[in-house]
């Protein structure tokens, strides 16, 4: 016999969980004292939020399921934004919330909060366990509907008194949900479609998403692009799918990507969108979208497909397995025919390329935060974990980084969680301890989880904040430049904490550049700083915009190009 | 345009919040929804009468089947089926009227099933066009009180609306 608490431990260890970010409470005492002895990482984070942040940084940058635990009541409630950024980003957790004692359920008790109909709209499953009983084959489906088809966050709520409770423990072997099975296989009538259609097609674009990276479809991509030389076009979520520095990769599209990616979808006669979900960010304004194209869709979750844009050719399916299937059948189609046009093709997204690359106007007097990104990326050789906040910071960091690993990028697309990346990249790089991890971020970001300086301390966590520090919601008061009159209402920054004394206040080693010359000796300096966070302050030019920019409700071709 | 959607999903508490939170949440539109166990105690089915263009309706019908308790969900409206809605009608009927809201009752194949000295109530089972016809020739006598189940539907023949023949 074992107790709920000694149940959920076991469970843990047979799905192979290295470390929980895990905040105690009341309900969890139980839960607490089991895992004083249990051989698993546990780590405190100084705020719910930063430690749910923390479990999708770890889950992004391993590849494995993110865990993290909060206690009944505001614990839970504290997650609600971190659970809906992972539902957003199809970033797999379990989650564990403690409830009051099923008893006083409904009664308002204190710290009670009904977290499963709260989280219900932000969840991929959750589970209330009212029985002992349910536990273990619980758990064992909740990292399983977490990390297969489509993955998601799971919340297991824990009545107290059932985890006090005591059954014999079973781990099923076998998960069966009647109602669940994910489609990995796409197909073969419709590859056979995508591929005939591609035979033909004169102006094709791959048009990748965060499923190529979630999925690691990235080699079979790469071998797929090359065999055919096709243009690859990202959107944000896309980044580091496919080895930014390859000669077939045009950049992202949407709001803020390049001039050549957006007008390559505004012209193209084919997509082959793969593990994307066509968000308005990434298409613009709809009907003008791809207005010539036919497109073919690979997804694992046919909701995405036909959901905002309609596809000729939905295939439902795994990234990386389609595209093995796609690989298998290629050589049975006649690649010579239009090669010629998909040369000049390829060679007229260049040229759109060279016209209007990202760009910004360099200074030797004050700091532009595009240098600063791009010093990162020379200091770090391309190799490093990049998260980002929100705002400015996230669009600079991916124009002038180039990503080419499927777990290098780590950014909150769906939901742009103001103050993930810095609890992401803690949870990063406790993951992969190997890489150089950055969090680009902005001032405003920052300051919204910046108490995680302290979990970075305790843990000795080697992660590098870099602070592109404007002293403005710097987006805020680009759109307010652009579109509201210059009137900044309430988008300033002036009162400010000094972040060197900050850091300090918490023994991280902290830098400040304000002058271009600083930038790159306080960078290399940061990186001899192994065992410690390091904070970096970057004093920059206060109304630099992110250029260029497809205004809401625009489309991809009725870009602002800046200066 | 109108559809019926049955969804057979597993007999679990929290389910229907799951399912009726995905159409307030998303913004679809619910007319009608019933619920109830089907011969088989582990699971229910779920008869949603809802509305919008092909689009709207092939999101719903692919949303549904996300959720982990959905088992099987089926558009019924294009297949050849018998669909019912009971209703109780509390109606003024004097002795004078009496008579005469009898011979409708009676048309309809409803069932007089409470009377008083001004009033009576009746059970009714029908298509939305039957019911709606019923309400409107009673209208003039006074209707007091409508109530309705929902709606209902079952596919013709002999094979299960969903087909859930493959779940035991």
């Amino acid at each position: 016999m074992k107790t709920g608490a000694e149940i959920l431990v076991e469970c843990l260890k047979r799905e192979n969980v290295e470390v929980i970010f895990g905040y105690p409470g009341g309900v969890l005492l139980g839960i607490y004292d089991t895992l004083f002895d249990a051989d698993i990482k546990h780590i405190l984070p100084r705020h719910e939020q930063g430690g749910i942040h923390a479990a999708d940084g770890y889950a992004r940058a391993t590849g494995k399921v993110g865990v993290c635990m909060a206690t009944s009541g505001p614990g839970a409630t504290n997650l609600v934004t971190g659970i809906t950024n992972a539902y957003m980003d199809s970033v797999p957790l379990v989650v564990f919330t403690g409830q009051v004692p099923t008893s006083l359920i409904g009664g308002d008790a204190f710290q009670e909060a009904d977290i499963i109909g709260i989280t219900r709209p932000i969840v991929k499953h959750s589970y209330l366990i009212k029985d002992i009983k349910e536990l273990a084959p619980s758990i064992r489906e909740a990292f399983y509907i977490a990390r297969t088809g489509r993955p998601g966050p799971v919340v297991i709520d824990l009545p107290k008194d059932v985890v006090a409770s005591k059954t014999k423990f079973k781990y099923p072997e076998k998960v069966e949900l009647l109602g669940y099975n994910p489609n990995y296989e796409g197909h073969p009538m419709q590859i056979k479609k995508l591929l005939k259609t591609l035979e033909g097609a004169k102006k094709p674009v791959i048009y990748m998403g965060g499923g190529v990276r979630i999925s690691e479809a990235h080699k079979e991509l790469l071998e797929f692009v090359e065999k055919i030389n096709l243009p690859v076009v990202s959107s944000f979520m896309g980044l580091g799918g496919f080895p930014g520095d390859h000669p077939n990769f045009i950049g992202w599209l949407g709001m803020h990507g390049n001039y050549a990616s957006n007008m390559a979808m505004t012209e193209t006669d084919f997509i082959i969108a793969i593990g994307t979900r066509f968000s308005d960010r990434s298409t613009g304004r709809l009907d003008g979208f791809a207005p010539h194209a036919k497109i073919a869709h690979i997804d694992i979750d046919p909701a995405s497909i036909s959901k905002n844009v309609v596809i000729d050719i939905p295939i439902v399916g795994d990234c990386k397995v389609v595209l093995n299937q796609i690989l298998k059948y290629i050589g049975s189609y006649d690649w010579e025919k239009r090669k010629k046009d998909r040369e000049n093709w390829l060679a007229q997204i260049k040229a759109w390329d060279s016209e209007h690359p990202f760009s910004y106007k360099p200074s030797k007097k004050i700091i532009k935060p595009q240098f600063v990104v791009e010093k990162i990326y020379e200091v770090t050789k391309g190799d490093a974990i990049i998260c980002t906040e929100v705002g400015q910071n996230q669009m600079w960091a991916g124009q002038f980084y180039r990503f080419k690993d499927p777990r290098q990028f780590i950014s909150s697309g769906g939901l742009g969680t103001m103050g993930f990346g810095f609890p992401a990249a803690i949870g990063a790089k406790i993951g992969r301890p190997d890489k150089e991890v950055f969090d680009i971020a902005g001032d405003g970001s920052f300051l919204m989880n910046m108490q995680e300086i302290c979990t970075a301390v305790q843990y000795r966590v080697g992660v590098k904040v870099a602070i592109l520090n404007n002293k403005f919601l710097g987006m805020i008061r680009q759109w307010q430049n652009l579109f509201f009159n210059n009137r900044y209402s309430y988008s300033c920054l002036e009162c400010q904490p000094d972040f060197l004394k900050l850091a300090e206040s918490y023994g991280c080693p902290a830098f400040r550049a304000e002058k271009p010359e600083d930038v790159e000796p306080i960078l290399r300096e940061a990186m001899k700083i192994k065992d410690l966070p390091v904070l970096m302050d970057f004093v920059v030019d206060r109304e630099e915009n992110v250029f260029p920019m497809v205004p809401a409700g625009a489309a991809l071709n009725e870009m602002i190009l800046g200066d | 345009m109108r559809h019926i959607i049955s969804v057979l999903v597993e007999n679990k508490f929290g389910v229907l919040s799951r399912v009726a939170g995905l159409f307030s949440g998303r913004g679809y539109n619910i007319e009608s929804l019933s619920v109830n166990t089907t011969h088989d105690p582990r699971f229910s089915v779920m008869t949603i009468v809802t509305s919008g263009d092909e689009r709207i309706i092939e999101q719903i019908i692919k949303q549904l089947r996300k959720l982990i308790n959905v088992i099987k969900v089926r558009d019924v409206t294009p297949m050849d089926h018998i669909e019912r809605e009971m209703m109780l009608v509390k109606v003024h009927a004097t002795s004078k009227t009496r008579p005469d809201i009898f011979n409708i009752i009676n048309t309809f194949r409803g069932k007089v099933v409470d009377i008083t000295g001004d009033s009576l109530i009746v059970e009714i089972t029908g298509t939305d066009d039957k019911n709606k016809a019923f309400i409107k020739v009673l209208e003039p006598y006074g209707i007091i009180e409508v109530i309705k189940t929902g709606f209902v539907a079952i596919a013709r023949g002999s094979k299960a609306t969903p087909d859930y023949s493959k779940t035991s």
